[in-house]
């Protein structure tokens, strides 16, 4: 009778969803085509127009800036991102609450004026406060201002990972005599990555986006070579489009370097859920 | 000397919340305890005092001569030494069973992965699930994870047991085979505190019972006097209730 019922219930279902399901071109990923076709017509405008060509020559010296810097970025933000995180949940009074002042005063100022008073002023003096004035180069000063800002955004991704993980699993770690640490390390973390490596990713875009707000601070990324460049030669539509041409490229091809180390990681731990 | 003496135990939660209200518990070395009581009344508070997954507010506990209140002894050393088996498993949910059992004989006793696999199956097949080894907890039925939960703290060797309602969160089909382990586990001579609401376990296994209530012990005595003749009129009152 169970199994009649059970039997119904299968045959029931497949005919309903085929009257609701999409033809396959209500459901392509069209939006994919589309990007392409607009890389591909930008590519070839930049391509075979001699003005845009030129524009393109004076502003790739600073995509190696643009992507230095992102990579430096990522790696001190997600450092200082898990160190904070780790602070945030920490049993140590001093260590819980410098973690969450950092956290809360950089998440409560605008970026753009965040990077100004750390890259021009705070970084400075404070390299001069411990007697080495000067000493930070001015990239150096703009990527650790924007490091500074991604850190206290990852440390949230950490912190809200870390306690996305239920207390039983804590107890039963340390119940077996794992240390705080151990039990960190080897019970909670790994499975917090599950929620924790996503963000993560998209922060990843984001700083490689945000890196053209350190044109303001001196730094030769595209940004800043692209205005140079328009102001000099008064090209702005050539100069613009193409700056704007690889940011995308570029921004397309770390997501799809993500997407696939995503994958990757999911289909790793394929056993767990 | 006792294996576990817990002396005048307070814990209370927030200030307010005054959970354990001044507990007394001896238990000698290959004892069984059970702890029976309304939901509530601290029993799982105590339980968890005695290896300090809660700190005690107030009082003396110690493990076979440990002081576990004294800031010298090393807790984790004694944690290893006293296995916990929680209602809800607890099973680490991204490592296969064999895992599971193996990642704290690595870390804490510091065998090497060898021989920490020999101990994990010698105790998968104690709790009767040596086929299991390479599953993932959520391949199994809640009894097998809850055995393999014990398996996983029967590996490091522990001097005492801890089960707070073991059976609790388990369908009832599956209740009989994680109750069988641990009746074989006291057979054995393990000392084991079980905070249960099986009746028929305590009849057969329990060296005492022990009755709380409102965060106190109100009576304890041995299973079968209990069961039939309680003195005081809040265990009758307890038992009324819950036999049948
Ligand atoms: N972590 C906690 N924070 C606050 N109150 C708690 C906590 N743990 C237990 N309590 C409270 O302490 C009392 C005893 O709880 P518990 O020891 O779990 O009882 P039992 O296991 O006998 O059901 C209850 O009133 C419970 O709400
Ligand atoms: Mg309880």
């Amino acid at each position: 009778m169970q199994q009649l019922e059970a039997a119904r219930g299968r045959a029931h279902v497949p005919l309903k969803r085929r009257a609701e399901e999409e033809a396959w071109w209500q459901s392509a990923p069209w939006w994919v085509g589309i990007i392409v076709a607009v890389m591909v017509a930008m590519g070839l405008k930049i391509l075979f127009d001699e003005d845009y060509d030129l524009a393109w020559k004076n502003i790739i010296p600073g995509v190696w800036i643009t992507i230095r810097s992102t990579i430096y970025i990522f790696l001190i933000a997600l450092i200082l991102g898990l160190l904070a995180g780790l602070g945030q949940v920490s049993n140590n009074v001093v260590a819980r609450n410098v973690a969450r002042a950092y956290v809360e005063l950089v998440r409560g100022i605008p970026i753009l004026p965040l990077i100004f008073t750390l890259a021009l002023v705070i970084i400075p003096d404070v390299s001069a406060a411990v007697g080495a004035e000067n000493s930070v180069p001015n990239d150096w000063r703009a990527i650790l201002a924007l490091a500074l800002i991604y850190g206290a955004y990852m440390a949230e991704i950490f912190r809200g990972g870390i306690q996305s993980i239920a207390r039983g699993q804590t107890e039963a770690g340390r119940s077996l005599g794992l240390s705080r640490r151990q039990t960190m390390r080897s019970v909670v973390m790994p499975q917090a990555a599950r929620s924790i490596i996503p963000p993560i990713a998209n922060d990843f875009i984001a700083i490689l986006k945000d890196t053209s707000l350190l044109s303001v601070v001196g730094v030769l990324e595209i940004t800043r070579r692209t205005r140079q460049y328009s102001a000099s030669s008064f090209k702005f539509p050539e100069a613009f489009f193409t700056m704007t041409f690889i940011y995308l490229a570029l921004v397309l091809a770390l997501s799809t370097v993500l997407t696939l180390f995503e994958a990757r990681m999911t289909r790793d731990r394929a056993g767990e859920r | 000397m006792n294996m576990i003496s817990v002396q005048g135990l307070h814990k209370t939660f927030n200030k307010t919340i005054h959970a354990v209200r001044g507990v007394d518990l001896e238990v000698a070395a290959g004892e069984v305890v059970v702890i029976i009581g309304p939901s509530g009344c601290g029993k799982s508070t105590m339980l968890r005092c005695i290896n300090l997954l809660e700190v005690p507010t107030e009082g003396e506990v110690s493990i076979d001569g440990a002081d576990l209140m004294d800031k010298g002894t090393d807790l984790d050393l004694v944690r290893a030494e006293v296995g916990m088996v929680f209602q809800s498993f607890n099973l680490f949910p991204h490592l296969t069973v064999l895992d599971n059992i193996t990642l704290a004989q690595k870390k804490v006793r510091k065998r090497s992965k060898e021989d920490a696999e020999v101990e994990a199956r010698k105790q998968l097949e104690r709790v009767g699930i040596p086929d299991k080894a390479d599953a993932y907890p959520r391949q199994l039925s809640g009894g097998q994870q809850q055995r393999v939960a014990i398996a996983r703290s029967l590996a490091m060797g522990p001097k005492v047991m801890l089960f707070d309602e073991p059976t609790s969160a388990l369908d009832p089909e599956m209740i009989k085979e994680v109750l069988d382990v641990m009746l074989e586990l006291a057979e054995i001579g393990m000392t084991m505190v079980v905070v249960t609401h099986e009746m028929g376990f305590a009849r057969a296994a329990a060296d005492r019972v022990v009755f709380m209530d409102e965060g106190v012990i109100v009576e304890t005595g041995p299973p079968d006097e209990m069961f039939s003749n309680p003195k005081e009129e809040r265990t009758k009152a307890f038992f009324d209730q819950i036999l049948p």
